[in-house]
């Protein structure tokens, strides 16, 4: 608890109105005024409503086109959060601003990162310059398949992509062996009637049949591993948060997909989104959860309006809420949105994000599963995880892995974009080669000779034509000493500009990096200035910060913000000295 | 009620404490480092009640806020506990081995319903049904005031309201719950440990009291009055009457500080002789005979204080004190030289190994332990006796430590002496700013970015009415004078009430207006009700 | 509360440690100087500045000791190659970015590990920010911010529970701010000086201090520290007055002592000025 200090600035009727509406639909006010003698508030009131700060911010910020100072005190009144706290969380994130724009339009967000890069993103940028538009360069913003990306964040109006209209590009769509992707293009994803009809909701029959405890062991027989990145098993993160003391405890799908390269969750949850409801209502029925959030992006309007929707029709269906679907048992999801933030992908940071502070990783031990989401147990999956889990339960958990390898089980889902001349998204199962994949996607374009691949993503690491032998399993890539990280493939020919592409997976870091420890803060500006250096990078200091961000940073991004450019100057994708 | 006089709980127990009881305080700004350990106890998921007039700095850390009216706490507290009885909620197995007197408590409580206090206080009932059920099934439960309580010409009866809650749930004498009165001065506590009480000796022994005197007089060498002497208060009616003539003043300046300073101006200046003994030439000090510059006692001097945890420590000279200024002790010791005594030069040490000898409470207290052990909190009867976090642990013993039980006191509303009125409409009320002490001679010394100076504070609709701006000055009277000061407009200040700081006399003489009615127990002006009148100046 | 001490394993060396003691505070007990930038005794570890780190047994990375509580077997090296290089980076990254001239407490550990912060090419992005003066108690100079946070946990909920300032922005951009950096006199500081009390490198400093820098008078080495007790309310906060020329030139409080934690109010961090005559008096 705090004495709030506000200054001056009162918010404008509009943005009061958009801030009172968010907090409205959830708890209301931190403090309550029931008559001139008895004010209530206090602690308890104050911690219960911080997680509504980054719903207020993006109403803020899309009624006023930026935080303003009145805005961000009517916030900071109604949350009883102070203002210099709300500030710090506002400028963690790219989608708010604290400056005024000074015009009342939308803004484009174009990507810069490499598959937009090389296929003309500064151009599209000057373009839209040209015409007068606010532009905004962007991170990854998750279309890699259809470039360049562009989102528009809009002012009053609807968030929205340009290209929300056309049909997902997955060009396997139909094929009746997909397990993942199998409604994709074919059920229409706005209606629970028509998921129902494909099969929906017989998992959770399912699950209920089996109880807690036989959906943990159908999971674990299963060895489904996470898809985030990091690869643990799912059963066994399930089975430790049904095993860990403390409530209420949380489902959190991690939608937040940034990973340059990355677009499976979009195309995925745009088509699937019942799918995703009833993974996560399996999840907490399995490990004893009552609420279940899904953090998904900020720049996947389409997504968000999808989930909204299929999350309202699941709730008027009695598939969320008060004893789900004539059981005993209680759940319900509820949607956030991110507002641009790399780091808030790695899960702890995500928790802090969307509790309302800053997107900063917290160190581990302790871990999600006993120390979560508001300090409480917690299962956190990537969204093609759980998507895994309805198959697992109505095949059977050895039907499934006798799909892939005995190491990998399971269909994988795989981004191909860059140069290829079919990109898209892929579901393939665990032990096809990289080269198989490029084949699938119809080959190398540009000039037809493979340079590189990025596999794994900005995160990931460079490989060479040589590695197109390397079977796409966990295995697989760690005996190659790469990492299939989210999936990423993307295709570079002998006519990109590599340098141009490392310095901006260099400058991505520098720029994602929370700045929370030293070595990632440092360390990711460090990186990127030596890039520019006039000799060429000094490649022995540059592995000297390696190590230093691999041994010594608090989270992930650190540990892996060099490997992409040490496996370039390897590689030779770039010059260096020695 | 107790004993000896002292807050029944050390700081660092509010830290588990569930239930907070912050009545007649605002810690945040008076007493900033206690509240640290306060908000430690909240962040640990204790909830805390806020009784105030005003809606405080202190008060927005609260659960609930209770706007009760200036001098309503008795009949608060009284319908706490009678709530508290007609539930079952209160501990009878604690009441029966530990107290006495509830037959007679639960009957003079019985008028206090709900809804009497919501008139009397204008609290609305149910949040004082709310606080009632907290504090009672609370395991570990603290009340907290300050001068809130105390500065009421009944605070005696207002702190027994207060101890007697405590007796009814049994939140005392254990660790975790207890009553904490916080002290407004760094030695208010020591003064009354070391004997500065017009009926006490040092260690709270009874003046009254031929055996404990007999102890003093053989070490003094010579009898100690065996009557009570006067309280301040007493003293400045003895002074009006001509009775008393001649004062020897140490560090107060009631030319300042006192309630209807104008009379106690008078008085002063009307003494055969005054003596003030002082690190500045204060108001009073300008009045005095003869002044003897003081050394300042924390920094420039050596000695011990005591806190409201009942903890001793020691101040140390650590800048030599400027010109002529003297320590305390030395001018004290050679004024009694020169009246023919032989003190000779004792040091501050001297007379701590003097009064471990007369008191047990301290007896424990070595010079070096208080070095080692960063202070000790008594009672330290023995120099391995650890001190004591709490006190009062006697009353849940078997034998209850073979004293008495610990009575319940009856005690009733009886508002501010000085009633609203068609002419006084008003209720004025006082209290400290974070950033300044007192009547500001010493926080004046820096420059703090956040002093705003008095400024009447004042409801806007009352504002409203009476046709004045924020920032407007005006002229506030009383029945005894009148100021003139800015008015600040103050949403969260209840219509009908109106709150200053008093902290720059030569700015804002407030005390020629506030109401100098005394409590007989204590001695205790009634700074916290006066009653005024706001006139626009054209 | 009185739980079975842990035996954990520092340099190879047996080392026990009541339950609930950290890694740093076994390398201690072992006698081994460990580095700290963030760590403050009284204040929650927020392992930031990664220079306390050591390296584990069976753990991928680097583990930060300040944080990490000891457990019955752990083996911790606190001077491998890899321990060195860490720190050794930490070390040199900050000098490249932060001026550190009043941190001397860092130039030990900087010629321990070989730090060269000057080995980062000619003009490598430093903290670049302006000096605020905005008041007489403090001054903020944070071309010396090391963004340790501990600023922040003490106006924070460590200990005054005020939050006039957070981190703002991110990465390398990172900041302490007020809300729109809005000057300190009109933000939400009550001037506790908590802040200023904990940071280790003098980006924040009393104003007393700055001045008597500036005027080339700071002799710290010649500074006597007595301690007594606060006279300006009835809590018994202790105070550590440092004297300069028989003048006092700061305020402190010991950090273990129970009453304090170290922190104090506004009164007892400036309220000593009438000792000398009041704010306007001279100050040399």
């Amino acid at each position: 608890m705090t004495d709030i200090h506000l200054g001056p600035d009162r918010a404008t009727e509009a943005e009061a109105a958009a801030i009172d509406a968010v907090v409205g639909a959830s708890l209301g006010p931190a403090v309550l005024t029931p008559s001139e003698r008895l004010v209530v508030g206090g602690t308890t009131r104050r911690n219960e409503r911080r997680h509504l700060l980054l719903p207020a911010l993006h109403a803020l910020q899309h009624t006023a086109g930026w935080i303003s100072p009145g805005g961000l005190n009517h916030i900071c009144d109604t949350l009883q959060v102070p203002p210099a706290e709300a500030y710090g969380v506002a400028t963690f994130y790219d989608l708010f601003r604290v400056d005024d724009p000074g015009h009342d339009r939308d803004v484009l967000h174009v990507c810069v990162d490499p598959a937009c890069r090389i296929a003309g993103a500064a151009d599209v940028i000057a373009a839209a310059r040209a015409e007068g538009r606010p532009v905004q360069e962007s991170p990854c913003l998750g279309q890699c398949e259809r470039p360049v990306a562009c989102f528009v964040q809009g002012r009053g109006r609807p968030d929205h992509t340009p290209a929300d209209g056309d049909p997902p590009l997955v060009p396997q769509a139909g094929d009746p062996t997909l397990r993942l992707l199998r409604r994709v293009g074919v059920v229409d994803p706005t209606s629970l009637e028509a998921y129902i009809g494909s099969g929906g909701y017989r998992a959770l029959t399912r699950a209920f049949t089996l109880g807690t405890e036989g959906v943990i062991a159908e999971l674990e027989a299963s060895k489904l591993m996470g898809r985030g990145g990091a690869a643990f098993p799912t059963g066994t993160k399930w089975r430790a948060v049904a095993n860990a003391p403390g409530s209420p405890k949380h489902i959190v799908v991690n939608a937040d997909e940034s990973e340059p390269g990355t677009f499976k969750d979009r195309i995925l949850l745009e088509n699937d989104p019942f799918a995703l409801i009833e993974a996560v209502t399996i999840a907490g029925f399995a490990t004893g959860a009552a609420r279940g959030w899904i953090y998904l992006r900020g720049e996947y309007p389409l997504v968000a309006e999808r989930l909204t929707g299929a999350l309202a029709q699941a709730r008027a269906a009695g598939f969320l809420g008060e004893r789900i679907a004539r059981s005993s048992f209680n759940f319900d999801i509820e949607l956030r949105r991110g507002a641009g933030a790399y780091i808030c992908g790695e899960e702890t940071a995500l928790f802090n994000s969307l509790e309302g502070f800053r997107g900063e990783p917290r160190q581990k031990p302790p871990f999600p599963v006993t120390n979560g989401l508001f300090d409480r147990p917690t299962v956190i999956n990537n969204p093609e995880t759980l998507a895994n889990v309805l198959g697992i339960l109505l095949d059977g958990a050895a039907t499934y892995a006798a799909i892939g390898t005995e190491g990998s089980t399971g269909t994988k889902l795989f981004c191909l974009s860059g140069r290829v001349a079919r990109p898209g998204l892929y579901e393939v199962p665990f032990g096809a080669t990289l080269g198989d994949l490029v084949d699938l996607a119809g080959g190398v374009t540009g000039s037809g000779r493979l340079r590189a691949v990025l596999l794994g993503g900005a995160a990931g690491s460079f490989v060479g034509p040589e590695g197109l032998s390397v079977p796409l399993t966990f295995e697989g890539a760690r005996a190659a000493g790469v990492s299939l990280g989210s999936g990423v493939v993307m295709v570079f020919d002998d006519s990109v500009d590599m340098a141009d592409v490392v310095h901006r997976i260099a400058d991505f870091f520098r720029h994602e990096s929370c700045g929370q420890c030293v070595p990632c803060r440092v360390g990711t500006t460090r990186q990127h200035e030596l890039l520019a250096a006039p000799d060429g990078p000094p490649a022995g200091l540059l592995e000297e910060i390696d190590r230093a961000m691999k041994d010594a940073s608090i989270c992930g991004l650190g540990h892996t913000a060099a490997t992409a450019v040490r496996s370039a100057l390897a590689l030779g994708l770039i010059g260096g000295q020695p | 009620m107790f004993g000896a006089g002292g807050g029944t709980c050390s700081y660092q127990e509010i830290h588990e404490a569930d239930v907070i009881l912050l009545w007649g305080s605002n810690a945040r700004e008076a007493h900033p480092i206690f509240f640290h350990h306060v908000m430690k106890g909240l962040d640990n998921g204790a909830r805390m009640y806020a009784v105030d007039p005003r809606r405080t700095s202190s008060s927005r850390f609260a659960d609930a806020w209770l706007g009760l009216d200036v001098g309503t706490d008795i009949a608060l507290a009284n319908a706490v506990g009678r709530h508290i009885i007609a539930n079952g909620w209160h501990n009878p197995a604690f009441i029966e081995h530990s107290t006495s007197g509830f037959a007679q408590y639960a009957a003079a409580v019985e008028p206090y319903t709900l809804d009497e206090a919501e008139r009397i206080t204008g609290v609305p009932a149910s949040a004082i049904a709310d606080m009632a059920e907290a504090y009672a099934k609370a395991d570990k439960a603290q009340i907290l005031w300050t001068l809130g309580i105390t500065e009421h010409h009944n605070g005696v009866n207002n702190v027994l309201a207060l101890c007697n809650l405590a007796l009814l749930t049994g939140h005392v004498g254990r660790w975790g719950s207890g009553l904490v009165p916080l002290r407004g001065q760094n030695n208010v506590q020591g003064g009354g440990d070391m004997g500065a009480l017009p009926n006490k000796l040092p260690g709270f022994a009874d003046v009254v009291d031929p055996e404990a005197r007999a102890r003093f007089e053989a070490v003094y060498g010579r009898p100690v009055p065996a009557e009570p002497g006067l309280h301040l208060t007493l003293m400045f009616e003895a002074m009006a009457r001509g009775e008393l003539r001649a004062v020897y003043c140490i560090g107060e300046n009631p030319a300042d500080s006192e309630a209807d300073v104008a009379h106690t101006r008078k008085v002063l200046g009307d003494l055969d002789l005054l003596i003030v003994q002082d690190i500045f030439l204060t108001r009073t000090a300008e009045l005095a005979d003869v002044v003897f510059p003081a050394s300042v006692a924390w920094a420039e001097s050596e000695g011990t204080v005591t806190s409201s945890e009942r903890r001793v420590q020691r101040v140390r000279a650590a800048v030599p004190a400027p010109g002529e200024a003297r320590h305390d002790i030395d001018i004290l010791a050679d004024v009694a030289n020169a009246m023919g005594a032989d003190w000779g030069r004792p040091t501050a040490h001297d007379l701590w190994e003097e009064l471990r000898q007369l008191s047990p409470l301290h007896r424990g207290m070595t010079w070096d332990r208080l070095d080692a052990e960063g202070g000790l909190q008594w009672p330290c009867p023995s120099e391995d006796h650890p001190g004591s976090p709490f006190l009062h642990g006697w009353l849940w013993e078997p034998d209850l430590g073979g004293r008495g039980p610990s009575p319940f006191s009856v005690v009733h509303h009886a508002g501010p002496t000085e009633e609203l009125t068609a002419e006084f409409p008003l209720r004025l009320t006082t209290g400290r700013a974070l950033d300044s002490y007192n009547t500001g001679v010493q926080s004046d010394g820096f420059a703090s970015p956040i002093r705003s100076g008095d400024a009447l504070d004042v409801n806007p609709a009352d504002a409203a009415r009476l046709g004045i701006t924020d920032g407007e000055r005006v002229l506030v009277s009383s029945p005894r004078g009148s100021v003139e000061m800015a008015v600040r407009l103050q949403p969260d200040l209840p219509a009908g009430l109106t709150f200053t700081t008093f902290h720059f006399p030569d700015e804002v003489d407030l005390n020629l207006i506030t109401n100098d009615t005394w409590d007989p127990l204590s001695g205790t002006a009634e700074f916290k009700a006066a009653a005024i009148r706001i006139d626009r100046i054209n | 509360m009185s739980e079975t001490p842990v035996t954990i394993t520092v340099d190879g060396q047996p080392v026990q440690v009541p339950a609930g003691s950290t890694v740093l505070d076994a390398c201690t007990a072992a006698g081994v100087d460990t580095p700290t930038i963030c760590y403050a005794p009284n204040l929650t570890p927020v392992n930031v500045c990664r220079v306390c780190v050591v390296e584990l047994e069976g753990s991928r990375t680097l583990v930060p000791s300040c944080s990490r509580r000891a457990e019955a077997g752990m083996a911790v090296q606190t001077d491998s190659e890899r321990v060195r290089h860490s720190r050794k980076m930490v070390l040199e990254f900050l000098g490249s970015a932060v001026e550190l001239d009043q941190a001397p407490q860092l130039d030990p550990w900087m010629a321990r590990y070989g730090a060269d912060p000057g080995r980062y090419g000619p003009a490598p992005a430093t903290m670049d920010e302006p000096l605020r003066v905005q008041d007489d108690l403090y001054i903020r100079d944070y071309d010396r911010c090391v963004l340790c946070y501990k600023c922040v946990e003490a106006c924070g909920d460590d200990a005054q529970h005020t939050f006039a300032i957070a981190v703002a922005g991110r990465g390398f951009g990172a900041r302490i701010r007020t809300e729109f950096d809005t000057a300190l006199p009109e933000s939400a500081c009550v001037y506790c000086g908590n802040c200023v009390a904990v940071c280790p490198t003098n980006a924040l400093q009393f104003k007393t201090e700055f001045d008597l820098r500036q005027a080339a008078n700071w002799r710290p080495e010649e500074h006597s520290v007595t301690r007594t007790v606060c006279s300006y309310c009835g809590v018994g906060c202790n105070l550590e007055l440092h004297v300069q020329d028989e003048r006092i030139v700061k305020v402190t409080s010991p950090s273990d002592h129970e009453v304090t934690n170290g922190h104090l109010c506004i009164k007892g961090r400036f309220g000593w000025a009438y000792v000398h005559g009041g704010a306007d008096s001279d100050q040399t």
